[in-house]
C-alpha cells in the first residue's frame, strides 16, 4: 500500500482561525485508513470545525490537511458526511428512499433519469443500515434514530472510503445509540470504511473506537485509544473531574467523579484562551502531564508511540 | 341601507366567452404551472416567508413604475429580483430569519404606499397591485408569462437534482460539491419571476395562497417531488379557473374566490391527513 491508501487523514501544522480567534492550531497527526476515530473535546473546542476543515469547507490559516493523499476538499467524493443538524432540523416531505437516492444523484446537473442500478444501490444501502422497510416513509414521519440511519444510508450509498459523522448519537435514546454504534462497527469491519465521529459522550462508542483526536488546549492530537482512556487526560480534556472505570467484565466507562471537592481548582481553559497562550515549546506547567525530555508536547505518551512519524515535522 | 347583491347572474356563460376571460384563463394556466413547481421548492427550502416578502418588496417597484410611466410588471419584477438576489446572496439561513424579513417587508409596503401617493394614477392602480386584477391581463403579458414558463422549465431541468439536494440538506450537498450559494441565488431569482407573473392574478397581499398553499396541500397528498408539483399545479389551476367561473356567476372579486378555493383545498387536505393519521 502506498501512503495514499494507508493514511486517511494527515494534518501538518494545521490551524484554523475565525476572525481574530484561533480555534486550534499545530494540528500534526496522521489517522490511518481503516480506523474508527472519535473527535473529542469541550464545547467550542472546534470539533465540527475540524470536520469542516477536512472537507475543505473551512480554509486553514496555516499548514495543510490531506485526505487520501489529496488536499482537503478534493477527495470529497470519497467521503460520506452526516452533519449534526440531520436529526433535529430535517422536516422534509421526501421519502427515505428518495433522500438516500439523492446521495447518488443529487450532485448531477442536467437531465439524468434514475437508473435501475442507482435504485438497487439505494435499496442496498438502506438494507445495510436496517431501514429497508422504511423506504416509502417520509423523513418527517421517522423518529430521530431512523432519520439518523437514513442520513447514514445517504452518506454510504456512494461507497465512500471515509465516513464522517458529527454527533451521530446526540438526541438519540439508548437503544438507537447502541444501534448506530453497532452500525458504525459493521461499516468499518465489513466494508472497510474509515470512520470519524464527533462525540460528546464516548461510552457508547468505546468498544468500537481505535483512536481519538482530542482537542486539548487549542491543539488537536491523535492518539491510540488506550492512551486516551486515562483519567487525568480526560479530566483535563473535559474540564471536570473524570474517572475511567473498568468493570469486572472488562468493560470500560468514562464517568464524572462522584463528588468534586470544594475549592479544588479545576484546570479549565477555553480553547481560544489556551490557543493564544500556549505553544508546544513552553509552559509545561499548564498541563497535568509531565514532559519527557525529547517530547516537548503536552501529551508525550501519545507523541512517543502513535505519532512518532510526526516527530520530524515538529518544529 | 344598501343591500349587497349576491344574486346569480344568468348570463355568466356570455361573460366567460368574452376575450378578457380567455386571457384570464390562459394567464391562469401559465401561473399555475410556475406556482406549482416553485411552491414545492419554497416549502422544501423553508423559504415561504421570504417568498411572501418578495411580493411586498416588489410593491414599491410596481407603484414606482406607475409613477414613472413604466409597465407595472417591469417595476415589480425589477424590485422583486433585486430583493431576491440580496436575500439569495445572504444565504438560505437568512431567508429563514423571520424578523429581518418581516421588517423589510413592512418597510417595502410602506414605501409602495408612499410612491402610490405621489401620483393619482399610481394611487388608482394600488388596489389592483395589492389584490390583483386577473381580468385586465393583456395578451402581451400572457406571452411574457409563457416565455417565463419555458425558461423556468429549461433552467429547472438542468438544476433540478442539485436544487433538491441542497433543499434537503445544505451541508451535505455542499460537502458533496453542490454550489449551494448559486443554488440559493438561482432559487430566489426564479421565485422573483414567479411572484412577478402571479401578482397580476391575485396581488401582492394574497400571493401566499396562490403559490404556497396549493404546494402545502399537495405535500400532504404526495411524497414524491414530481407528483407533489403536479398536484400543486393542478390545485392552483383549479383555484384560478374555478375562481374565474364563480366570479362570473356571482358578483364577487375573482381574487377572493381564487384564494378561497385554494384555502378550501388546503383545509380538505389537512382534514384528510388528520383522519389518515388517526
Amino acid at each position: 500500500m502506498d501512503e495514499r491508501t494507508q493514511n486517511a487523514i494527515v494534518f501538518r501544522g494545521a490551524a484554523v482561525r475565525r476572525g481574530d480567534r484561533t480555534i486550534w492550531r499545530d494540528g500534526d497527526f496522521t489517522i490511518p485508513a481503516g480506523t474508527v476515530t472519535a473527535i473529542v473535546g469541550t464545547n467550542g473546542a472546534g470539533k465540527t470545525t475540524m470536520m469542516k476543515a477536512e472537507l475543505g469547507l473551512l480554509p486553514l490559516s496555516e499548514g495543510t490537511v490531506t485526505v487520501f493523499g489529496r488536499p482537503a476538499g478534493e477527495a470529497n467524493k470519497l467521503i460520506g458526511y452526516v452533519p449534526q443538524s440531520y436529526v433535529s432540523d430535517i422536516d422534509s416531505n421526501l421519502t427515505a428512499f428518495q433522500s438516500v437516492l439523492l446521495g447518488l444523484t443529487g450532485t448531477r446537473f442536467g437531465i439524468h433519469p434514475v437508473t435501475r442500478a442507482q435504485r438497487a444501490k439505494a435499496t442496498e444501502a438502506m438494507a445495510f443500515v436496517g431501514i429497508a422497510d422504511k423506504a416509502s416513509y417520509r423523513l418527517s414521519e421517522l423518529s430521530g434514530g431512523l432519520r439518523q440511519r437514513v442520513a447514514i444510508a445517504q452518506a454510504i450509498v456512494s461507497d465512500p472510503k471515509l465516513l464522517m459523522l458529527d454527533e451521530p448519537l446526540a438526541n438519540l435514546d439508548l437503544a438507537s445509540q447502541r444501534a448506530v454504534a453497532h452500525l458504525l462497527a459493521r461499516l468499518n469491519r465489513e466494508l472497510g470504511m474509515t470512520i470519524q465521529v464527533v462525540a460528546h459522550d464516548l461510552n457508547m462508542l468505546l468498544p468500537i473506537l481505535t483512536g481519538a483526536v482530542y482537542l486539548l488546549d487549542g491543539h488537536p492530537h491523535y492518539a491510540d485509544m488506550r492512551k486516551v482512556l486515562d483519567s487525568e487526560l480526560l479530566t483535563h480534556l473535559y474540564g471536570t473531574n473524570v474517572q475511567v472505570v473498568t468493570t469486572p467484565q472488562g468493560d470500560m466507562f468514562v464517568t464524572p467523579s462522584s463528588d468534586e471537592p470544594e475549592g479544588h481548582p479545576l484546570d479549565m481553559h477555553t480553547a481560544s484562551e489556551v490557543a493564544e497562550l500556549h505553544h508546544h515549546s513552553h509552559t509545561p506547567a499548564m498541563h497535568h502531564h509531565a514532559d519527557t525530555p525529547q517530547g516537548g508536547g503536552p501529551l508525550t505518551a501519545a507523541d512517543d508511540e502513535t505519532n512518532t512519524a510526526n516527530k520530524t515535522n515538529r518544529r | 341601507m344598501s343591500r349587497i347583491d349576491f344574486s346569480f347572474d344568468p348570463n355568466w356563460m356570455d361573460t366567460l366567452s368574452a376575450p378578457f376571460m380567455t386571457n384570464a384563463f390562459l394567464a391562469g394556466l401559465c401561473i399555475a404551472f410556475a406556482a406549482g413547481v416553485m411552491g414545492y421548492f419554497t416549502i422544501a427550502r423553508h423559504s415561504t416567508f421570504a417568498a411572501h416578502a418578495l411580493a411586498h418588496i416588489g410593491l414599491p417597484g410596481a407603484t414606482g413604475a406607475v409613477l414613472l410611466g413604466l409597465p407595472v410588471s417591469l417595476g415589480l419584477g425589477a424590485f422583486a429580483l433585486g430583493g431576491a438576489l440580496v436575500i439569495g446572496a445572504l444565504g438560505k439561513r437568512v431567508s429563514e430569519r423571520e424578523i429581518a424579513t418581516g421588517t423589510v417587508l413592512a418597510f417595502a409596503t410602506g414605501l409602495g404606499l408612499f410612491f402610490a401617493r405621489l401620483s393619482s394614477s399610481a394611487s388608482q392602480q394600488m388596489q389592483s397591485i395589492l389584490f390583483g386584477s386577473i381580468l385586465t391581463i393583456t395578451t402581451a403579458q400572457i406571452i411574457g408569462f409563457a416565455v417565463f414558463d419555458v425558461l423556468l422549465l429549461a433552467v429547472l431541468a438542468v438544476i433540478y437534482r442539485p436544487l433538491l439536494f441542497s433543499s434537503l440538506d445544505e451541508q451535505v450537498a455542499q460537502a458533496k460539491g453542490v454550489p449551494i450559494g448559486w443554488m440559493n441565488v438561482a432559487f430566489m431569482a426564479i421565485m422573483a419571476g414567479v411572484i412577478t407573473i402571479a401578482v397580476p392574478a391575485v396581488g401582492t397581499l394574497l400571493i401566499f395562497a396562490l403559490v404556497i398553499t396549493p404546494a402545502a396541500a399537495a405535500n400532504i397528498l404526495a411524497a414524491s417531488p414530481l407528483k407533489a408539483m403536479m398536484i400543486a399545479g393542478a390545485t392552483c389551476l383549479a383555484s384560478i379557473w374555478g375562481g374565474l367561473v364563480l366570479s362570473a356567476m356571482f358578483p364577487a372579486p375573482p381574487s377572493f374566490v381564487i384564494v378561497t378555493i385554494s384555502t378550501v383545498f388546503w383545509g380538505v387536505a389537512k382534514a384528510f391527513d388528520a383522519l389518515r393519521r388517526r
